[in-house]
């Protein structure tokens, strides 16, 4: 049956974000030949759309008031773009953004959302979400008594498509009011790889047992490469101040799915795999064979890291 | 100002998965036994931030709501202990098997009927079903900004600051109030009430107001008002096939992983 989609993009650095695209791809499988809407607020707005392969048509404002995330503001163009189209399903990924749009969307269209799904089916009319819950414990299938159906969804969850952009475009209006002013913002400094996009994380946790372990795990990176691999953190060592918390990896934090993830006295807590459980390889060096991480993990290396990992390094540079 | 902490009683998250349990018939969670029911961590959180602006200077009260059982008064009396002056609990069979609509609707009438409030703390999300939106949908229903995954939270002349994470970087946003903040981890650990505390927590009031003293249409609430509708609660499946690294020392372990990873062209 052909369903119409509306996904909520969201731009970086003028591009459709990552997500954006992954979440289109989402869209295409899901609407059969149905009406694939894209959302893009911001500077370079239109200019962006053509770069959303599989959406049928791009909702945008160049309004560089966007530019900006404020939810006053995007859930009004948000809000425009349902009462053009007919969307039966709204696909926002799980970011700082979609968080805070998910639910206030869903409670002005008088009807809800499913937060943070991996998976969302059309069941012979019937929207089935799949998401984790208790912090990865469980797996929740939900369907909605209400529509449209919204569903947030995990970053790195499907795989985006190739193909034309839209073939209409159509305006919304510029931003107007929000009842939130940003006072200031400071940009992170944008060094090196970004973790989302490394194909190696090494990661650190409580084992570590001191900050210094970050500086024998980034020499672990330096010999892998800098140009593909990247140091995480699971929340206890973000949270006994040993590394920045823009580390953090996991239900939290962000989510990766590199083709290598190294977790380094982790001891694999549901809120962490939800971060890096996507990873192809998963590699665990713990002290503790019974660790829940060697439940997730491909190959287990049991010992103290401190002796294991320059180690590793050596046998890297060696070959 | 008037500030309230929406607060939450949840299984123990940091359940180990191995004693995690489903009831497959009611697609509830088992919570594991001798494991306490505990305040959900974020709003824990969420207290110590109501508790720093009040010991700022600019907050008066703090009144801590809680929907849930009988048994929810355990959480209420924790953020009380850590300095918060009253408590209403919202008890009613029709706020049963709600979802965070319903939850939030109540939430909202009780917030109204307390008439006077300035900000309200919630989490960011309940670390149970981790769905993080009843701070937000409750903004909408007040019509009230908000402020969400804050990590710190002040008073300013007329409405509040919050510092919070975007993407990368962060950023600092104010807005007026009323108004609500969610509050995320990196606000800092809440404080840990000594005893003479929760002995004078024993002596505040918590008040229960069911759906009628909220003056809400039971068909609204609960399993009956609910628009997301839980299907299917199960355990996820692992890979569950670890395959251990052997050798008699770090040299041999990280040579032989080294071989391995090179084998499957990982490295
Ligand atoms: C709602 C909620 C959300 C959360 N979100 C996140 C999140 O986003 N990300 C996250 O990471 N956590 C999150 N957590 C926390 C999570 O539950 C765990 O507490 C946390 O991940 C544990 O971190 P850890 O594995 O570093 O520490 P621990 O669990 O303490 O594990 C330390 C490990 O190091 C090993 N070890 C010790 N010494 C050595 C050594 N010398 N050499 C090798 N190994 C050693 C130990 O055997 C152990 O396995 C969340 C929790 C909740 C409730
Ligand atoms: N039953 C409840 N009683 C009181 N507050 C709640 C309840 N459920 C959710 N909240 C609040 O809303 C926040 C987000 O919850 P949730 O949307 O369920 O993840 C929590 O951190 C609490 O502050």
């Amino acid at each position: 049956m052909p369903r119409n989609v509306l996904v909520v993009g969201e731009l970086n650095d003028g591009a459709p974000s990552a997500t954006t695209r992954e979440l289109l791809g989402a869209a295409c499988g899901i609407a059969a030949s149905g009406e694939v809407g894209v959302v893009l607020l911001g500077a370079g707005a239109s200019a962006a759309a053509p770069a959303c392969a599989g959406a049928t048509r791009a909702y945008t404002s160049d309004d560089a008031e966007y530019d900006a995330f404020r939810g006053d503001q995007w859930l009004r163009a948000i809000v425009a773009a349902l009462d053009l189209g007919d969307a039966d399903l709204v696909l926002i990924a799980q970011s700082t953004a979609g968080r805070e749009l998910g639910p206030r969307l869903a409670q002005r269209r008088g009807t809800a959302v499913a937060m943070d799904c991996t998976q969302v089916v059309d069941d012979g009319g019937t929207w089935r979400a799949t998401r984790p819950a208790y912090g990865g414990n469980a797996i929740a299938t939900y369907t909605f008594a209400t529509r449209p159906a919204i569903a947030t969804v995990r970053p790195k969850s499907f795989a985006a498509v190739e193909g034309d952009g839209p073939a209409t475009i159509t305006a919304l209006p510029g931003a107007g009011e929000s009842r939130t002013r940003i006072v200031s913002r400071e940009p992170a400094a944008a060094e090196g790889l970004r973790l989302e996009d490394a194909r190696v994380v090494v990661s650190g946790g409580r084992g570590l047992g001191a900050a210094d372990g970050f500086a024998l795990l980034q020499q672990l990176v330096d010999t892998i490469g800098r140009d593909r691999a990247v140091l995480g953190a699971s929340r206890a060592a973000v949270d006994l101040g040993w590394c920045a918390q823009s580390m953090q990896v996991g239900l939290t934090g962000r989510v990766v799915a590199p083709d290598l993830y190294i977790a380094v006295g982790i001891s694999g807590a549901s809120q962490h795999m939800s971060g890096c459980s996507g990873a192809r390889t998963i590699i665990a060096i713990n002290r503790d064979a019974d660790a829940s991480i060697m439940d997730f993990a491909r190959y287990g290396v049991i010992g103290d890291y401190k002796q294991i990992v320059p180690e590793l390094i050596a046998a890297l540079r060696g070959g | 100002m008037h500030l309230v902490v929406c607060a939450k009683q949840i299984p123990d998250p940091e359940t180990p998965a191995s004693a995690f349990r489903i009831d497959a018939a009611t697609n509830r969670v088992v919570p594991a036994p001798g494991l306490p029911l505990v305040l959900s961590q974020f709003d824990g959180i969420a207290a110590e931030a109501a508790l720093r602006i009040k010991e700022g200077g600019t907050g008066h009260k703090i009144t801590v709501i809680s929907l849930g059982e009988e048994q929810a008064a355990a959480a209420i009396k924790q953020v009380l202990a850590m300095g918060a002056d009253e408590g209403v609990l919202l008890r009613d069979a029709a706020f049963e098997d709600g979802d965070s609509h319903t939850t939030a609707t109540a939430l909202a009438a009780a917030i109204r009927k307390l008439g006077d409030v300035d900000v309200v703390c919630c989490g960011r999300q309940a670390a149970d079903w981790d769905m993080g939106q009843v701070g937000l949908i409750l903004a909408e229903l007040l019509d009230w900004p908000v402020a969400p995954l804050a990590q710190s939270v002040e008073a300013v002349a007329g409405g509040v600051r919050v510092r919070r994470g975007v993407g990368d970087g962060f950023e600092t946003i104010e807005t007026s109030t009323p108004a609500v903040v969610t509050v995320s981890n990196e606000l800092g650990t809440p404080r840990y009430p000594r005893l003479p505390q929760i002995m004078a927590a024993a002596k505040k009031p918590i008040v229960t107001w069911g759906a009628t003293d909220l003056g809400l249409d039971p068909a609204k609430l609960g399993a009956a008002g609910r628009r997301l509708v839980l299907e299917r609660l199960a355990l996820p499946t692992k890979g569950g096939n670890v395959r251990l690294i052997e050798g008699d020392t770090p040299a041999e372990q990280a040579a032989a992983l080294v071989a391995q990873l090179r084998a499957d062209r990982v490295l």
